[in-house]
Parts: structure tokens; C-alpha cells; sequence
């Protein structure tokens, strides 16, 4: 096997003038020329409108941002590889960077790509009944929020080893991926060879977080190179190489103006959203996606009538925007949570009554609000309520706004929804070249009666194992440890697109619930004669097959229909013991889970740095297959979203240059920053899906620098000073503490 | 982020260790904790030809104290610090300082010297050293330099230690039972480097009074003027002083950054009108 580095452009934008390869080395290097017949990454969409871009495996005569592979090295070992990167000669002619979303919108500026008319990938807009509520209106807020670039940073990087099968005459690759089918998929189009030839395994994903829901270059030209060398190669990215080329997530711009009532139920939304996409589109989710969330999800969890909304996807030269968990609620949250407590201030009541006002209620339920959005179940005030009761509001309010160390004390709140396991009517909306329909998995007998259940998503960390397990158990009753799970590899799963949108437990656990349902059908079958009983009579107990008092064992099924049939009648079920289940829900529009947070900080105004003191969570997803994943799920989701809300930052300087590529600049919330998250669950079965589940992968990440900056904002107020931007760092703080201050001194 | 092809030596002694660094062609550099220069070399912002691992040399791993001074060994780590493994003649602050730095893993290799030698002016020990007037020991073949720790930084990651020196020691004076001093370090995170560092000491039996500003983009700041107030009226007003001299002194430097070194003095000030109250 040999090692893959690979040489990025220094240059946020720059035509290539010319590459040299070393002398000697010309078997070591591969530039774009090399890669004859092989596809560019290329998304299309039906949205009208939408334009495509080209992204290459390897930059063919432009680069577009700082990161982008240029230049193929391959070596025994990783260390030689980077030697070879070091001696390959690039000229860049460069060219002026769009750095932002002002930039990359303004009136005559050269579109990134050939033939595009401006320079965004989509314009969107929406308009409903707003010219109504303008005119009554009595409270009118008007914010400009913003949300910083991030990384997703999983704890383990992508990697890639691709090999060539001899035996089976496969391309076999190994990929960290969350959507090994859809890889498969998006790898026979880019080498223009059959799915068939193509074998993709997903091994353990230490973690993916969308990072690795999209088809990569690295991916495309590393499979070319074991296809066409038919020999093996390894690809494993590094810090540098996630921090710098995989800055590709979370950065919004918004203009918003609220309209209320004096009690400040609102009566009106006005939004402009911008997202900073980067370079190009990626496979399957589209630059679009996040626009797309954006628009869709603003209105949060409220009862909202009227809405205006316009949306821009910018391109820039900055890496390829991907749907990072919560995909584009994260900012909506912020920005509509930040909205509600600024209608708050602006009527003179506290954050949380305001929320209560606008919250849609559970005799509501089931509610379609302004996007079309079909909330399906729950109480969402009730969460709300039991929020507050926990972070212990009213003690808090009692107390000086102040601790012992002078310290500014605020408690902020966020409720949002998470629409999770949407299916296919909701993707082909968004255009998608693959749209998502029937999950599958299979589910086996073994001849000495264990469970065999394989399943097309991939395991990345959210414990499916487990959790499909549990599902296969309810309705086999076999004993768990018998249970084997198998997951991400095309070879020996049915399709599925993949883990990704919180909606592995409702999609794959559906099709496992199916599969399994019907193979303990048969089971039952198989024991009925066994038992010389009827089929009606049996049942699953204490991990045995009873009727009446006579029990068989599943190792006695197992063995009569593989070993001894025998011993089976002809009428017994042909199917076997096997059998495969497709499962998506009633409804494609998701099943909604939802969760509020609330936050108690202390500020310290001269250092600007924020003490979470306490930190709570009321979530319901509806039926809880597995309370300790779940609260897992909401852990770690809260945690990043604590990274977001006060941390991460990937700054761009005015040349596109990253300025965060190592972990001093790029900081990330470790243990010492991170609150006890302490978790309420409520449980609202979805009258929609089977056993009841919602989704809750994501839903951790949605509300924390909503709550956070909420919360810090209260804190704030004796001085005056609000949070407009994310991450709230001491910089930002003490800045407008500042501005507060001038403000005030102006005005005196 | 591997690094570029290098070799690596072991010395057993001083010598040995002066020689292949003054070897012009052999572009060789020292190698302590590599806690610093280790990124440095995955990164390939460091391509030395050779590594010249200091860390089993026994003159560099000495403690010793007469009546008014002190000497630590330069590779002593931030963990034997903490630890009290190397004696501490500096009434805990040298191993409070010590805890505050990075984390553990980090401690445990990176040594007293090696942060020095790096220069980068964030890090705690250099406002350590020059607040407490101590004194760099550098050797090169030619014999010993000694330079006051205040002086020792040129500019960011600019030291006074030449390509062919080894840092060998620190000499501290020895605080008496009176002293008190108060450090306290500005950072976003457990295991960040300071935004701001802020370090007072006083001693009225050895007439040691200093106020030190530090991680500002150069040479740590001395704030004599403070100190004399210090020394006459006490901690409250010498914090009334910290300001005015800041600006002052770094009146091209953004004022967010002042404040932040401002706070991070006045803090470290408090500390000591605590320590008195008590
Ligand atoms: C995650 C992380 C967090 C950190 N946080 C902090 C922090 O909060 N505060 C802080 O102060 N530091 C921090 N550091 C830096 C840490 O203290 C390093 O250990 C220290 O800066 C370098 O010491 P070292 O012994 O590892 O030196 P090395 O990395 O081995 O060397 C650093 C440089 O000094 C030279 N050098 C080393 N020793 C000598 C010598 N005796 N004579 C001459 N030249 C020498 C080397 O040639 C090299 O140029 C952090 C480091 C990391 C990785």
C-alpha cells in the first residue's frame, strides 16, 4: 500500500499557469490531465435557477480556494509523500478573492464559475400575507445577526484506502463515510464505470456530522488511482487539512424585522438570509441545502401567520458549504430566539412569557405552519415551562443580577424543532440529484438461532447497534446478545442512502421493525408445527417459543429449516428465515422533535469571558428507544453547539487566506468549558411513524448559542450592551460593552 | 503535517552538545520537550537538518540555592515544577504558575527552558521570569552569557539565544517568608495560552516590588511606576496607577487588548490585598 498526500493551493483564487512534476518523480504525481474520462463533482438540481458548478477532483486550470487539491503525491509513506508535495513546481496568476457574502453579491462582480450570469448559486424569496401585518403592527424589531464560519471537526479526520480485488475484480474502497451506498453511487459517475465493479465499506466513523455525508474529492481521485494502478492507496487527512479545506459550515448573514402586538405576540417576519457558500456545490446535499433549511425552518416553533423571506447562496472562495448537524437551524435558531427576546425588551416583558405567547400549542397539534412545515405532535410550550422550572427562573430573578466577583448573572432560553427522518416528497422539493425513499435492511435467522440484521445506514458513533438491535428484539424477542448488527458496507447490506438528517432510528429502524416482523412471522410458523399447535397460539417469552406450557427454543427453528426440513411439512412458509423490510413513514414531511434549553452565565465584564453556571434541557423525541443514547445524542450535540455558541471561528482575511489552521487558533470547548448538561425528557410518540420514534441526532446542536447568547444578552443589560454575532468571544463582548458605553456617553 | 527528513543525536554532556551545534553546516537546533518545536517540525515551518535532544544532559538538570538566589536546570518540565520534584525557593509561585500552563500531557514534557527558548511572548514563564528579576544563563562554546530575563525576548519568537547557545539555567532571587505575589493569566480555555498575564511581587525583606503586564506582542511590560506606588501605598492604589501607565506605554496597541492587560494586572494586585487582609 501506498500513502496519498495531497499539494493545496496556498491562493484563494488563481488560474494555473503551469505545473511541473519533478524530475524522476513523474510516476509519483498526478494533476488534473492525468485523470482522463474522469467527471468533475458536478450536483445538478431542478430547482430553476439553481446553477451548477464543476469541482474537480484535482484543480484542472483554476483554483478557488485556499485548500484545493492541485496536486496528487503518492509515496511509501505519508512523510515521502509531503517531501514530493514540497518539490511539485505551481505558478499561480491570481486572481481577487470574493471573501464574503457582500463581496460575492455585489452589483457586476465576475461570477466564480464560466457562464454564470451573477454569482450566487440560488436566489429564493417567500411572501405571505406580510403586507397585511405591516400596516397594523404596533412593535417593530429590526437585528442583524451573523454566525461565523466553522469546521465540523469530528474527532476522527476522513480517510480513504482504496484497493483493487483481484478475486472479485473490485474496486474496493474503504471510505469514513456516513453514506457508503450513495458514495458507491457518486463514484461510478465521476470514474464512469459501473456501480457493480464498485465495492464501498464504511469501517467505525469516529464521528461525521455531515463532514462525511458528501462525495469528496479525496474520495473520487484516490478510488482512480487503486482503479487505474489496480494496487492499493491510503488517504488520511490531517488537522491542517480538515481545518483549512474543510471550513465549510454554519456561516450565515441575517436582516430581520419582527412585527408584534403590545404582548408581543407576533404577527410577522421579514428575512433576509444570506449563506456564505463557498466554492462549489457539493454532491448530493447541493449549496442549496442550507439556503433552502434556512428559509424553511426561520418561523421556529411558533404560531407565525405572516412571512417574508428572501434567501441568497453566495459563492466565495472559501471551501464547499456541507449540511452540518442541524443543517441551517442552528442559525435560524439564533436568529429567531435572539428576535423573540428582542421583541421582549422591546414590550417590557420577560423572554419567556413572550415565548409562551408565541408557541404553538399542543391542542394545536397536529399544526402546518407558514413554510408548510406539518408539525406532527407534542407540547411545546410544556417544555418551556419545565426549562424554566429547572434553571430555577424566579430564584434567579430574585437574586442580584451580580455575583460575589462582580460578575453579570443572565439566564436566557431557546426552543426550537428539529424536523428529522423527512423523506422523499421533502427532498425532491429541494432539487436533489438523489432523493431519499424506502430505508432497507434484512434481518436472518442463524442455524443456531441468533439474529442477523444488516442494515444500509452507517453506525457513526449514535450507537445503531444498539438501538436497531432493540428494534429487532421487540419484535423476535430475541435475546439481545444474540443479535448481531451489520452496517455500511455495499457488499452485504440492502441500499440505503445513509446516515444523515436524525434519521437512522425512524428509517432504518422502521425497515429492521418490518424485516424483523415479518421473519418472527415465520419463526412463528415453523414453531407452531414444531410445537403441534396453532400459529395463533405461540408465543415470544424468556427468550423461548411457547404454546401453552411446550416451548421450543429458536436454535430448534433455525435448526429444523436449515438442517433438518425434513422434518418441515410442505406447506411451511417457503420464504425462509430471512427477509427484507423497506420502511419510510405515513408522511414525508418528518416527524418533529423539539427541545428547549436555558442557560445561567456569568459574564465578566473587563475580561469579556463567559462562566456557564448551569445548563438545562427539556427534549422530547417522541418515543425513547434507548434514554441513554439519547441523552448521549443530546450531550455531545449540546457540546458542539457550546463550540459554536462561544468558540469556533475559522476567520478569513481580506486575501481568502484562513487565518484558524491549527488548534491554538481554532479553539474548541474541552471538558473545563463544557457545562453538566442536565437533561429532562418528555415523550410525545409521533402518531406518524412506527413504535412512535423521532429523530434526535441533531437536535443537541440547534439551540445552545441561541439560549447562550440569550442568556448573556440578559446578563448584559444593566449595561446595555447586546450580542449580534456568534461565537460571543471576549473580544465581541467587550467590544460592545464598549459601543454601549459610547452610545450612552454620546447621548449624554 | 509530517515533518521533512532530519536526524537526531543524543549528547551525553554540555560539550558534546555546544559542538555539534556549532557546526555551521549541520543546521542544527536543540530539541527539549518538543512540545513546541514538535508542531513546528509536522508543520514544516522548522526543517532543521539535525536534532540535538538536550533532555539527558545532567548539568542541565540541577537545582541549587545559596542565601539570596537560586538555579533551576533548563529541562526541568512544568510538571517536575508543579510537582515540587525540583525544589521551589520561589514560595509556590513557580509551581503555581507551573499548573496553569497547557495541560498535563503537555507539562509532562515541556520543560522551563525550552518555553523560554521559544519566545513566544504568551508564554507564562517569560512574564514569570521577568517579573520576579531573574536571570537568563545561556552557554555557547565560547562560555557563558548572563542576560536579565526583562531583556531576554528581541521581538515574537526572537530570544537572545544564538543558533549555537543552550539555555542552561534561570537564576531567581530567593523570596523570603514575607513575600507575596499574585499571577493571574487571562485565557479563554483551560490549556490556552494567556490573552493577558498579570504578575505582582512583593518582598519587603529582600525590597522587592514589581508589577509586570505580559503576552502583549513583545517584551513583557514593566510597570515601574505602579511598583513604586506598590511599594509605598499599597496594593489599592498601586492599582489605581495600572491603567494611565498601560496606555501609556502601548498607546499603538487596541484598546481591547489593554483592557484585557489592565485586568489581568489589577487582578494580580488584588490578589496580594487579599493576601494581606487575611
Ligand atoms: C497544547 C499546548 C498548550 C500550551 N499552552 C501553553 C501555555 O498555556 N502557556 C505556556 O507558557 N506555554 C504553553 N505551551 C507551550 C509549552 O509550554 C512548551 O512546552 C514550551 O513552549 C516549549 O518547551 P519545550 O521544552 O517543549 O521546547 P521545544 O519544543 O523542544 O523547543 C522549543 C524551541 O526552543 C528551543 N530550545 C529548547 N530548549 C532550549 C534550550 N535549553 N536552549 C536553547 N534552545 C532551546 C528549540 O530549539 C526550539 O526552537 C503549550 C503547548 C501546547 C502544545
Amino acid at each position: 500500500m501506498r500513502d496519498v498526500a495531497f499539494l493545496r493551493s496556498p491562493v484563494a483564487h488563481a488560474t494555473i499557469r503551469e505545473r511541473k512534476k519533478p524530475a524522476g518523480l513523474e510516476d509519483s504525481v498526478f494533476f488534473n490531465e492525468d485523470m482522463t474520462g474522469v467527471l468533475p463533482i458536478t450536483t445538478r438540481s431542478s430547482i430553476p435557477g439553481y446553477k451548477v458548478s464543476d469541482y474537480p477532483a484535482i484543480a484542472a486550470d483554476r483554483v478557488r480556494f485556499v485548500g484545493e487539491i492541485v496536486a496528487m503525491c503518492v509515496a511509501a509513506n505519508r512523510a515521502r509523500a509531503e517531501d514530493i508535495c514540497d518539490i511539485v513546481e505551481v505558478q499561480y496568476q491570481e486572481l481577487d478573492p470574493i471573501v464574503n457574502c457582500a463581496a460575492g453579491r455585489a452589483p457586476g462582480v465576475a461570477p466564480l464559475h464560466e457562464g454564470w450570469a451573477d454569482n450566487l448559486f440560488l436566489r429564493t424569496s417567500f411572501d405571505q400575507n406580510m403586507d397585511e401585518v405591516i400596516a397594523k403592527a404596533t412593535v417593530a424589531v429590526e437585528l442583524e445577526l451573523s454566525t461565523s464560519r466553522q469546521v465540523m471537526h469530528p474527532m476522527e479526520g476522513k480517510g480513504v484506502l482504496a484497493w483493487w480485488d483481484y478475486r472479485a475484480g473490485q474496486l474496493v474502497v474503504h471510505s469514513s463515510t456516513q453514506v457508503p451506498h450513495m458514495i458507491r453511487i457518486g463514484l461510478a459517475e465521476c470514474l464512469g464505470i459501473p456501480q457493480a465493479i464498485i465495492r464501498v465499506a464504511a469501517p467505525d466513523v469516529g464521528g461525521g456530522f455531515g463532514y462525511k455525508c458528501m462525495l469528496t474529492p479525496e474520495e473520487v481521485a484516490v478510488a482512480w488511482l487503486a482503479y487505474t494502478k489496480q494496487s492499493a492507496f491510503r488517504w488520511i487527512e490531517d488537522r491542517r487539512e480538515h481545518l483549512t479545506a474543510g471550513a465549510n459550515a454554519r456561516q450565515h448573514e441575517y436582516k430581520l424585522k419582527a412585527y408584534a402586538d403590545e404582548r408581543g405576540k407576533l404577527l410577522g417576519l421579514e428575512a433576509d438570509v444570506a449563506v456564505d457558500c463557498g466554492a462549489y456545490s457539493v454532491w448530493p446535499f447541493s449549496a442549496c441545502l442550507e439556503a433552502a433549511q434556512a428559509g424553511g425552518n426561520l418561523p421556529g416553533p411558533y404560531d407565525l401567520q405572516a412571512y417574508r423571506c428572501r434567501t441568497v447562496s453566495v459563492a466565495t472562495n472559501k471551501p464547499p458549504f456541507a449540511p452540518y448537524r442541524g443543517v441551517a437551524r442552528p442559525g435560524v435558531c439564533f436568529a429567531i430566539e435572539l428576535t423573540i427576546d428582542a421583541i421582549a425588551k422591546a414590550v417590557g416583558r420577560e423572554a419567556w412569557e413572550v415565548r409562551l405567547e408565541n408557541l404553538v400549542v399542543a391542542s394545536a397539534m397536529p399544526y402546518t405552519n407558514v413554510t408548510k412545515k406539518f408539525y406532527d405532535s407534542g407540547d411545546y410550550p410544556a417544555s418551556l415551562l419545565e426549562v424554566k422550572r429547572m434553571i430555577d427562573f424566579d430564584r434567579i430573578r430574585r437574586e442580584p443580577r451580580r455575583d460575589a466577583r462582580g460578575r453579570y448573572l443572565g439566564v436566557g432560553f431557546a426552543t426550537y424543532t428539529e424536523q428529522s427522518a423527512h423523506g422523499t416528497k421533502v427532498f425532491a422539493q429541494w432539487g436533489l440529484p438523489l432523493v431519499p425513499g424506502f430505508d432497507q435492511a434484512h434481518v436472518k435467522l442463524t442455524p443456531d438461532g441468533a439474529l442477523e440484521v444488516k442494515a444500509g445506514i452507517h453506525t457513526i458513533g449514535q450507537g445503531l447497534e444498539t438501538t436497531l438491535a432493540q428494534i429487532a428484539h421487540e419484535q423476535t424477542r430475541i435475546p439481545l446478545k444474540d443479535i448481531r448488527v451489520t452496517l455500511g458496507d455495499t457488499a452485504n447490506t440492502p441500499f440505503s442512502t445513509g446516515a444523515y438528517a436524525s434519521r437512522g432510528m425512524v428509517m432504518s429502524g422502521g425497515a429492521v421493525s418490518v424485516a424483523a416482523e415479518i421473519v418472527a412471522g415465520r419463526i412463528k410458523a415453523i414453531a407452531a408445527h414444531l410445537l403441534q399447535a396453532r400459529r395463533d397460539a405461540i408465543r415470544f417469552r424468556d427468550g423461548r417459543i411457547f404454546a401453552g406450557e411446550a416451548s421450543v427454543s429458536y436454535e430448534d427453528v433455525g435448526r429444523a429449516w436449515y438442517m433438518r426440513p425434513d422434518q418441515l411439512p410442505d406447506e411451511v412458509d417457503r420464504g425462509g428465515l430471512e427477509a427484507t423490510g423497506a420502511y419510510k413513514p405515513q408522511i414525508d414531511t418528518g416527524v418533529f422533535s423539539y427541545a428547549s434549553h436555558a442557560a445561567y452565565v456569568a459574564v465578566d465584564s473587563e475580561t469579556g469571558l463567559v462562566e456557564i453556571l448551569d445548563y438545562v434541557i427539556c427534549e422530547d423525541c417522541g418515543t425513547l428507544v434507548n434514554p441513554m443514547i439519547v441523552d448521549g445524542q443530546t450531550i455531545g450535540g449540546a457540546a458542539q453547539g457550546v463550540g459554536t455558541a462561544l468558540f469556533e471561528e475559522s476567520p478569513y482575511d481580506e486575501n481568502g487566506q484562513p487565518l484558524a489552521s491549527t488548534l491554538i487558533d481554532y479553539l474548541l470547548p474541552g471538558p473545563t468549558e463544557l457545562p453538566r448538561f442536565r437533561i429532562t425528557h418528555m415523550e410525545t410518540p409521533s402518531p406518524y411513524s412506527v413504535h412512535g420514534i423521532k429523530g434526535v441526532g441533531e437536535g443537541g446542536a440547534i439551540a445552545p448559542s441561541a439560549a447562550l447568547v440569550n442568556a448573556i444578552n440578559d446578563a448584559l443589560t444593566p449595561l446595555n450592551a447586546t450580542i449580534r454575532q456568534i461565537p460571543a468571544s471576549p473580544e465581541r463582548i467587550l467590544a460592545a460593552i464598549a459601543a454601549a458605553r459610547s452610545a450612552l456617553d454620546n447621548a449624554a | 503535517m509530517k515533518p521533512a527528513p532530519f536526524d537526531y543525536v543524543r549528547p551525553r554532556d554540555l560539550q558534546e552538545a555546544l559542538a555539534l551545534l556549532a557546526d555551521e553546516n549541520a543546521n542544527a537546533k536543540v530539541f527539549a520537550g518538543g512540545q513546541s518545536l514538535g508542531p513546528m517540525l509536522n508543520l514544516r515551518l522548522a526543517r532543521p537538518s539535525k536534532l540535538v535532544d538536550i533532555r539527558h544532559i545532567p548539568d542541565l538538570r540541577v537545582v541549587r540555592a545559596d542565601s539570596r538566589s537560586w538555579w533551576i536546570g533548563a529541562t526541568f518540565t512544568h510538571a517536575e515544577i508543579e510537582d515540587g520534584v525540583a525544589d521551589d525557593f520561589s514560595c509556590g509561585l513557580l509551581p503555581f504558575v507551573a499548573r496553569g500552563i497547557a495541560y498535563r500531557a503537555v507539562r509532562n514534557r515541556g520543560t522551563v527552558g525550552g518555553s523560554l527558548a521559544h519566545a513566544d511572548p504568551a508564554a507564562d514563564w517569560l512574564s514569570t521570569m521577568a517579573a520576579v528579576g531573574a536571570t537568563i544563563v545561556l552557554r555557547g562554546q565560547a562560555g557563558e552569557r548572563r542576560v536579565p530575563a526583562q531583556q531576554f525576548l528581541l521581538g515574537a519568537f526572537t530570544s537572545e539565544v544564538g543558533s549555537a547557545e543552550i539555555l542552561t539555567a534561570i537564576e531567581l532571587p530567593r523570596l523570603s517568608a514575607m513575600a507575596r505575589w499574585g499571577y493571574y493569566k487571562v485565557c479563554r480555555k483551560t490549556g490556552e495560552f494567556a490573552k493577558a498575564i498579570g504578575v505582582t511581587i512583593q518582598d519587603p525583606q529582600i525590597g522587592l516590588f514589581r508589577i509586570l503586564a505580559g503576552s502583549t506582542e513583545g517584551r513583557p511590560l514593566m510597570l515601574a511606576r505602579s511598583a513604586e506606588i506598590l511599594a509605598n501605598r499599597g496594593p489599592d492604589r498601586a492599582a489605581r496607577e495600572v491603567r494611565d501607565e498601560i496606555d501609556a506605554a502601548l498607546s499603538h496597541v487596541e484598546p481591547g487588548r489593554r483592557q484585557q492587560l489592565v485586568v489581568a494586572v489589577r487582578r494580580s494586585l488584588q490578589k496580594i490585598s487579599l493576601l494581606e487582609a487575611a
